[in-house]
């Protein structure tokens, strides 16, 4: 839920996860031989959030909103300078060392398993993660085979791709079954198929165990297809809180209007010049959300007469998360995503 | 992508009976000696991937050694000292060195939130990869010690005290380079402590003790490679003093437990920050 309009959950056991007030400021650091320092950072700043059973709640932003800090807390790695994380009845803010029982969490990096083989990643994780050896080898091998990784199973992690090491990090992570599935960017760098293999194995585990999965992006378009519910974050505060359909209902009336210039905008035109107050401009590039009417003026403007001369390209797009995020006063409104 | 809605799940319903209001089920913990076996199993099995820097460099620069002070020692007590400590440095260099650089590494990297959000015993984590890491010496300390006793002419007979001195002297070492790694605040750091860590173990070990300066060998009997070595050096004599090597070893047993606690902690402290 957001902070802004918390809508109340019947009291029902339903919540898996509960965060309240959750804080925690990062020291300013004083600057050393000529190298600037860096002020106090508030990286999550009273964070509230349910995260309820069976879901995909995703935590969308930018880099440095404060999602991976947010997860470092939830999973007990990192201890929050105020407020509460509570999974499935257990206080983690007290007895962090008791999140590694109920959640299984995929980091960012994949150093502890770069030198060993797939399977031997994913069946150490298991065994690490309180399985008997067989059982460790009965899961490993389904999970391998879930993902479509069996065939290279024998080779070290340090030696694929980008996405495929990814892959078997996902497979290490979902070796040994947990309620919770806590997933920092899952599929960075993976191509379509591993993509779709990684969410069939989600959704299998949501739909036979009631699995519930937090899921750190800034993938806006993974984000619409897979969430069911997101909390999009800037500066370590949620600023939004719902379901992305309805997220999106927020910015319906708008259209963006993304315009690209030959070499630089025709200031000249005085139509063009006009817009010049309302855009967000990033080199040849300038975007606009405009209301439908207005958005069919400007590009009847610039189709025609001496602006078109000067365009290279244009799109007419409808909302997408990335603008509910403009919409909300996002950071510097840099956007969501990197272009 | 997404086709499950949440309202259909099994078990929503019996999450809602109130019994559920209580904490849940904690999933059982790994147990100590098998999870040190999986962390075990799966370091050792890096060696594949790294072969070159965890079972070759070691042994090329401690033959090295060897063959640059033939020509400066003759023989007797000396040489008993070069081989003898020649082997060890193999020891420091994987176990002290190799293995703080890769805690620190590990530790910089994030790659220790793995192990952290696993509900694995700190003992499992730091013991197996110690473990892994004085496995790594056998093969180079072997080799070493036979290339050195043929160069200057030495008895073999003994030789096998190097299986209690590895372990040993590998507890010891790995767990001064495992704290070192885990508390060093910077991998740099790490690399740093462990490269001085081997380098003392280098000259305090292979150089002849006699003709050092008082505050010299002073700094040598802290250092507990030292012991491994005076072990080892120890069983070239015609009779071995037994009990003396058996009391050398035990040093290094006591360190090695000494050690390879405060890894543990330390290990516990950098893994929640």
């Amino acid at each position: 839920m957001s902070t802004r309009a918390a809508p109340t959950y019947r009291d029902s056991g339903e919540v898996v996860c509960a965060v309240r007030g959750l804080t925690k400021t990062y020291p300013a650091v004083r600057g050393r031989r000529g190298a600037p320092g860096t002020p106090e950072v508030r990286a999550t700043d009273d964070v509230r959030l349910d995260v309820r059973r069976g879901e995909i709640f995703g935590l969308l932003g930018p880099n440095g909103a404060g999602k991976s800090t947010l997860v470092r807390q939830l999973t007990g790695l990192m201890r929050p300078d105020r407020g509460s994380v509570e999974i499935l009845g257990h206080d983690i803010v007290r007895h962090p060392e008791r999140a590694s029982r109920i959640l299984a969490y995929l980091g960012q990096e994949s150093t502890a398993l770069d030198e060993l083989s797939v399977s031997l990643a994913a069946e150490t994780t298991g065994r690490l993660r309180g399985l008997e050896a067989r059982q460790a080898r009965d899961e490993r091998d389904a999970v391998l085979e879930e993902l479509g990784l069996t065939a290279i199973a024998g080779r070290p992690l340090k030696k694929l791709s980008g996405g495929q090491r990814r892959l078997a990090c996902v497979a290490a992570a979902l070796v040994g079954e947990r309620p919770l599935l806590v997933l920092d960017e899952p599929t960075a760098a993976m191509d379509p198929v591993a993509r779709r293999a990684v969410w069939a194995a989600v959704d299998r585990r949501r739909a036979e165990r009631g699995t519930t999965v937090v899921l750190v992006t800034h993938n806006v378009i993974e984000a619409e297809t897979v969430l069911d519910r997101v909390a999009v974050l800037d500066q370590g505060r949620v600023i939004a809180c719902d379901t992305p359909s309805r997220l999106k209902e927020q910015v319906a009336g708008e259209v963006r209007v993304d315009l690209v210039w030959r070499e630089r905008a025709p200031l000249d035109v005085p139509e063009v010049a006009a817009l010049r107050d309302r855009v967000v401009e990033s080199g040849r590039r300038w975007t606009l959300r405009l209301a439908p009417e207005e958005a069919r003026a400007v590009v009847s403007t610039v189709t025609g007469g001496a602006a078109f001369a000067a365009l290279d390209d244009f799109t007419l797009t409808t909302p997408s998360l990335e603008d509910v995020y403009m919409a909300l006063g996002g950071a510097a409104r840099q956007g969501l995503v990197k272009a | 992508m997404s086709v499950v809605p949440a309202e259909v799940l099994p078990g929503s319903a019996l999450a809602a009976d109130g019994a559920a209001r209580g904490a849940a089920e904690l999933a059982p913990p790994a147990r100590l000696w098998p999870s040190l076996a999986a962390v075990y199993r799966a370091q050792l099995s890096r060696a594949r991937v790294a072969r070159i820097p965890l079972l070759f460099v070691a042994t090329f620069q401690s033959v090295g050694i060897m063959i640059m002070m033939r020509g400066v020692v003759d023989g007797g007590g000396e040489a008993h000292a070069v081989v003898a400590g020649s082997s060890v440095v193999v020891v420091a260099f994987v176990a002290l060195n190799l293995l703080a650089q890769y805690f620190g590494q590990l530790r910089a990297t994030g790659g220790l939130d793995h192990y952290a959000t696993l509900p694995v015993p700190p003992a499992a984590v730091v013991l197996g990869a110690a473990g892994a890491y004085a496995s790594f010496t056998v093969p180079g300390t072997l080799v070493t010690a036979v290339f050195g006793c043929v160069l200057f002419g030495l008895p073999l007979a003994n030789l096998w005290v190097l299986l209690a001195v590895i372990p040993l002297a590998g507890a010891a070492l790995s767990g001064l380079g495992a704290a070192c790694g885990l508390l060093a605040p910077r991998p740099e750091l790490a690399t740093l402590l462990g490269q001085l860590g081997m380098s003392a173990a280098l000259l305090l070990g292979v150089l002849p003790p006699d003709r050092m300066p008082e505050v010299v060998r002073f700094a040598r009997d802290l250092l507990p490679s030292t012991y491994g070595v005076e072990a080892y050096a120890r069983t070239f004599a015609a009779n071995p003093d037994w009990a003396r090597v058996a009391g050398d070893l035990a040093v290094c047993a006591g360190v090695g437990v000494i050690s390879l606690a405060v890894a543990t902690w330390a290990y516990r402290r950098a893994a929640v920050r």
